[in-house]
């Protein structure tokens, strides 16, 4: 399952640095969420990988916690997939406002800011 | 004084969501709110730097649960002084934003501000690294709309590479404290300084990989050589007051960079010196792209961004020493680098305004109010090449006195002293074409008229158009108060300049706390209740 886990993780990150590093907003959007999808997975794995194994306690008393498995990363999973998964929404929204403002969906600045006769204004 | 810790986070996000919810239509209760509330803050925040500077550590455990477990809020001398840097730069920022009319030129302006000073207060403020990781999100989710704020397509394009690159900065964020959770199976950082402090040394490569990448994180907010990419055309596109807003932001990185590196992986852990040798070479490069930067620019925006990009290295030079005496250097140099920073954004910001928002260093007609905007750039210049008698020179000097020890110090000193000559020559020479060359051009056109040809080039006439997406002086409310927030930046640079002496004293006892972090790791772990003892 270790090899599973690392190479799905390795995968994703690999295609999504690869899509980031397109000119397009469009591929560096989703290789965006391929790269946060590789880290939330590699979160869970920093709590070490365990099956059939609950991160919430059953029965008081003395529990063994051998039985359980640790529950932070599963906390901070959450949470980095709440702020990845809005920060998907903010960036497909500002990439389309420049898209229509831009009249193109290129990722580098336009001539314009580099020189000064470019500058339409 | 215990719940009164957490009031630089809860006070403008009480005054941010109230200013959203009740007011969004309303421009002038936003601004008497949101001045009210960032007057407010600057209140607590010197309070609290006060009571942080008899050198006690004040915790705060957000719903009383016992550290490491729960997340915990810290106060000591070094999040005191950012705390009042930050209110201070806020404050006065925005009073330039409502003077020039730049918060109306788009929705929200005020909430977003009030969130992104939440976001700061809340990183310089918090014990927990993954705590940070979240503020670090709450002040770039309002950064970027600030960043944006105005709109245009130009502004819109640099708006999505600062997203972008910040988005993989967080990813990274993630991943490295991933990996020290796995190792330490902490997140509290004074927890983790335990922790760190006791891994056996053969077993550290996981705990490397961690701090590295930590540090890379870092490396991007700070936008040290070779992660500055996105900052000059995000610096140079943001509207002025959010730029000059942003000086901050990138003094957050250094500041995390300063709190983990001497707490949790000081020199003497188990990363040993691999950290400051890969900053100390980054440092170097970035102080020469910036001066260079700064002397090959045409464009004001980017010769105030490259300038940016130039103190940070000054600084993570300094900090890279990691010694106290090198740390009181930089923390000085924090100071005046903000305030030299937004001053200079704020100048140019002026400028453009009268300019029709064109800041191409080329021949233009003069512009309103030249001789005081020039007295002001000419300020700012002299504090940003590091010239006495602005505090740019005794900071020069203090990063210049804590590296004599070191075996580079010949390459650091050239590096500092020739770069400085670039700055001197860049600044000298945006000056001259901004406020001399139009004399010239007065020159000709007089010779024009009197030869009864007409003009060359006519005036840039003001114009009121809030939907346009440059900020022009006819949209300025109030141009007293953008001269007011300009000079009150530039005062706190003379007065950081007259009372260095007592400045001093204060980041050495800042450096002083940080380099014996025991009180700091006892306060969080042990003074607590069911502790053990």
């Amino acid at each position: 399952m270790e090899a599973l886990v690392a190479i799905a993780i390795g995968a994703m990150s690999a295609s999504g640095i690869y899509l980031v590093l397109r000119l397009r907003t469009f591929p560096v959007v989703i290789g965006m969420t391929m790269m946060s999808y590789a880290i939330n997975l590699f979160l869970v794995a920093t709590g070490r990988l365990a099956i059939n194994k609950p991160p919430i306690l059953q029965n008081h008393g003395a529990p063994d916690f051998s039985a359980y498995t640790d529950p932070l990363p599963q906390a901070l999973t959450l949470t980095a997939i709440v702020i990845s998964f809005g920060m998907t929404a903010v960036v497909v929204l500002l990439s389309l406002g420049a898209y229509i403002e831009g009249g193109d969906d290129y990722i580098d600045m336009p001539e314009s800011d580099r020189r000064e006769d470019g500058n339409a204004e | 004084m215990n719940h009164f810790i957490i009031a630089p986070v809860l006070l403008p996000a009480i005054i941010g969501g109230l200013i959203i919810l009740w007011m969004r239509h309303d421009l002038l209760l936003q601004r008497v709110f949101s001045t009210v509330g960032s007057v407010l803050l600057l209140g607590a925040a010197l309070y609290l730097a006060f009571h942080a500077s008899t050198g006690e550590v004040f915790v705060y455990r957000l719903g009383n649960w016992p550290a490491p477990f729960g997340i915990v809020l810290m106060l000591d001398r070094l999040a005191g002084m950012m705390l009042v840097l930050t209110a201070f730069l806020g404050l006065v920022v925005q009073l330039y934003a409502i003077g020039s009319g730049w918060d109306r030129k788009g929705w929200h302006f005020h909430a977003l501000w009030q969130f992104q000073m939440m976001g700061v207060m809340g990183a310089f403020l918090t014990g927990d690294a993954f705590n940070l990781f979240v503020f670090f999100e709450v002040l770039l989710i309002a950064s970027y709309g600030l960043m944006i704020h105005g709109g245009g397509p130009l502004r819109l394009r640099a708006g999505v590479q600062y997203v972008v690159i910040n988005l993989i900065g967080s990813t990274l964020f993630l991943a490295a404290l991933g990996t020290l959770y796995a190792v330490t199976g902490t997140l509290n950082m004074a927890d983790m300084a335990i922790k760190v402090a006791a891994l056996p040394l053969s077993d550290t490569a996981v705990l490397r990989t961690g701090a590295v990448l930590l540090m890379l994180v870092f490396a991007i907010k700070a936008a040290l050589v070779p992660l500055h990419f996105w900052l000059p055309s995000t610096y140079a596109n943001a509207p002025g007051p959010v730029a000059a807003l942003f000086a901050i932001m990138s003094k957050v990185g250094v500041y995390s960079i300063i709190r983990f590196y001497t707490l949790v992986f000081p020199g003497d852990s188990a990363v040993e010196t691999l950290v400051s040798d890969m900053l100390l070479p980054a440092a170097l490069i970035t102080l020469i792209v910036g001066q260079v930067g700064v002397l090959g620019g045409r464009h004001l925006g980017r010769v105030a961004a490259m300038s940016a990009i130039a103190s940070i290295g000054t600084l993570v030079i300094a900090v890279s020493m990691f010694t106290p005496e090198s740390i009181s250097a930089a923390l000085y140099y924090t100071i005046h680098s903000t305030l030299t920073g937004a001053a200079l954004f704020l100048i140019a910001d002026m400028i453009a305004a009268r300019r029709g928002g064109d800041l191409w260093l080329t021949l233009r007609p003069k512009i309103q109010n030249s001789g005081l905007i020039a007295a002001m750039f000419f300020a700012a210049a002299i504090a940003a090449a590091g010239l006495p008698p602005m505090s740019g020179f005794i900071g020069k000097l203090l990063v210049l006195d804590a590296t004599r020890l070191d075996p580079w110090w010949v390459g650091i000193w050239a590096t500092i002293l020739i770069t400085s000559l670039f700055a001197i020559v860049g600044f000298g020479r945006a000056g001259s074409t901004l406020f001399w060359l139009p004399f010239q051009l007065q020159r000709i056109e007089q010779q024009a008229a009197a030869e009864g040809r007409p003009a060359p080039q006519s005036p840039i006439p003001p114009k009121l158009e809030p939907d346009e997406h440059i900020q022009d002086i006819g949209d300025a409310v109030s141009p007293t108060l953008t001269f007011a927030a300009t000079g009150t930046l530039l005062a706190g640079l003379v007065a950081l300049t007259v009372f260095a002496g007592p400045a001093l004293r204060m980041t050495d006892s800042i450096a002083d706390q940080l380099f014996s972090p025991h009180p700091y790791v006892e306060s969080v772990l042990v003074n607590q209740e069911g502790a053990r003892p």
